[in-house]
């Protein structure tokens, strides 16, 4: 019988749920990396007992964990003694350096309107390969994408993006100038899609080493020319594996859709009560079903009248229904993150999602219904699920 | 060293480190690198080797925050008699 692994980054540690493929009763281990923030962890479509964790910490920076045996242990790749081709010692999993010889570190727009210097922060992302468990992609903070070919041991920019020339124009979100989202397109290993908050959604056809602003159609309020080509805060984007061509995106505000990889969007928030929100996900075999979780504004990042609903459309936007079976309709006021949402792979394709309070939901049967796995965890960041034989 | 960076290390205490002379900031850093890569990066920058702004070195009960790393440490922190202290700064409430 299949199980599922759900792998839940917190605000305070790492934490992996575990069931058989009823999804009913579940085994919760950890925390691992107690203490820390744990913004992503995913494992490898190739090998999933090979996952790879973001471990971040205002005191001490970035830590790349990697587990290759399912989350039992754990290590820092390239942080053992090992010997640089001088015979010194060195260390280099936790290093993300700008590759300023191929793109020279830039400024970028500040909160006030004014430049500040492109600074390393944290990894917010990780997208591993889908065809080899040694390739992993990372999306940090400030904005930039990262290549590990040697599982996580070392790592390099693609400095093409950082470099497309429009970075003085990116400025933070709330959150910080992150790049948040990497998606890989199953048919064609050279594409690769990113966003980052705010400038917005790229994509690249060659593998990584040119990038292209793909905003045609998003409108931004909060920007002077609200059709800008950067600037918008894309807070997330999902693709299904089925149907590589066709993007959801939750943006600040609106969600959104292109059928073009990107090129052209149109708005399909339709009947949601609100259009702010950070999380969507499509579900796993039926591509025009998609999923959000609604949050009533950017001042107030919580739901609407303190019910926790997530809306589905079954037509690939514009018309939706929400699906409150199981979750709080009173008194509810947490935020579902942008990474805090995700899909597993079995027939009846679960749904689930993590909240700022320290629940992580999930519905066995396409969102009709819905339970908390765990109740009390610290404030979720992130989750991810891997459907196991 | 704070709790999280004695985890990442995987040590339970103090570490003894042997370090040439003249026994400086840098140097104990080098030494304390090389013995456990896991570190770089979570003391001092990796490539400027500066400061983590949430860190702070004390040296017999003396900031050495921002004294030149360079600086000659004393014969107690040599001898062991005093130890060389990496303190997380408080803060967040």
């Amino acid at each position: 019988m299949s199980k599922v692994r759900v792998l839940a980054g917190t605000r305070k540690g790492a934490f992996i749920l575990t069931a058989d493929g009823k999804r009913d009763n579940w085994n919760v281990s950890g925390p691992f990396f107690a203490g820390w923030e744990v913004y992503h962890m995913k494992g490898s479509p190739v090998n999933p007992d090979r996952i790879y964790v973001s471990q971040t910490s205002g005191w001490f920076g970035q830590i790349i964990q990697r587990s290759d045996d399912g989350g039992r242990t754990w290590h820092a790749p390239g942080g053992g003694q090992q010997k640089s081709p001088q015979g010194w010692p060195m260390g280099e999993s936790n290093r993300f350096v700008y590759d300023s010889a191929a793109a020279p570190l830039t400024t970028h727009q500040w909160y006030d309107g004014t430049q500040h210097p492109w600074e390393f922060k944290r990894v917010w992302h990780l997208e591993p390969s889908l065809t080899d468990a040694e390739a992993v992609y990372a999306g940090v903070e400030d904005a930039a994408i990262f290549h590990s070919k040697d599982g996580a041991h070392s790592w390099q920019e693609l400095p093409g993006l950082r470099g497309h020339g429009t970075g003085p124009k990116w400025q933070p979100g709330a959150g910080g100038m992150c790049l948040h989202t990497i998606v890989l397109d199953p048919d064609d290993p050279q594409r690769i899609y990113i966003a980052i908050s705010a400038a917005g959604a790229f994509r690249s056809d060659d593998g990584g080493k040119s990038w292209k602003p793909i905003n045609k159609g998003l409108r931004s309020q909060f920007l002077p020319d609200q059709d800008a080509e950067i600037g918008h805060c894309v807070h997330h984007i999902a693709m299904s594996p089925r149907k590589p061509g066709v993007l959801f995106m939750q943006k600040h505000w609106d969600v959104m859709r292109s059928d073009d990889a990107g090129d052209n969007w149109r708005e399909v928030s339709g009947n949601l009560p609100t259009d702010f929100g950070f999380a969507i996900d499509v579900h796993a075999h039926e591509p025009e079903t998609i999923y959000v979780a609604p949050i009533k504004s950017d001042s107030e990042h919580y739901p609407l009248d303190g019910k926790l609903q997530v809306w589905r459309s079954k037509t690939g936007g514009n018309e939706w229904e929400a699906m409150t079976k199981g979750l709080p309709q009173a008194n509810c006021y947490v935020n579902v993150l942008r990474d805090a949402m995700c899909v597993d792979q079995l027939d009846d394709c679960g749904i689930y999602f993590g909240t700022t309070g320290g629940q992580v939901y999930c519905s066995p049967d396409a969102g009709n219904t819905w339970k908390p796995i765990v109740r009390d965890l610290p404030a979720v960041l992130s989750v991810e699920v891997q459907t196991l034989p | 060293m704070p709790h999280h960076l004695r985890t990442l290390a995987q040590v339970s205490g103090e570490v003894r480190l042997a370090v040439e002379d003249p026994v400086t900031l840098t140097r104990v850093l080098n030494a304390l690198e090389a013995r456990y890569p896991v570190l770089r990066g979570a003391i001092r920058d990796h490539d400027t080797l500066k400061r983590r702004p949430f860190l702070r070195f004390f040296v017999c009960a003396e900031d050495w925050s921002h004294l030149s790393p360079e600086t000659p440490l004393p014969e107690a922190i040599l001898s062991g008699r005093e130890p060389l202290m990496i303190v997380g700064a408080i803060a967040g409430g």
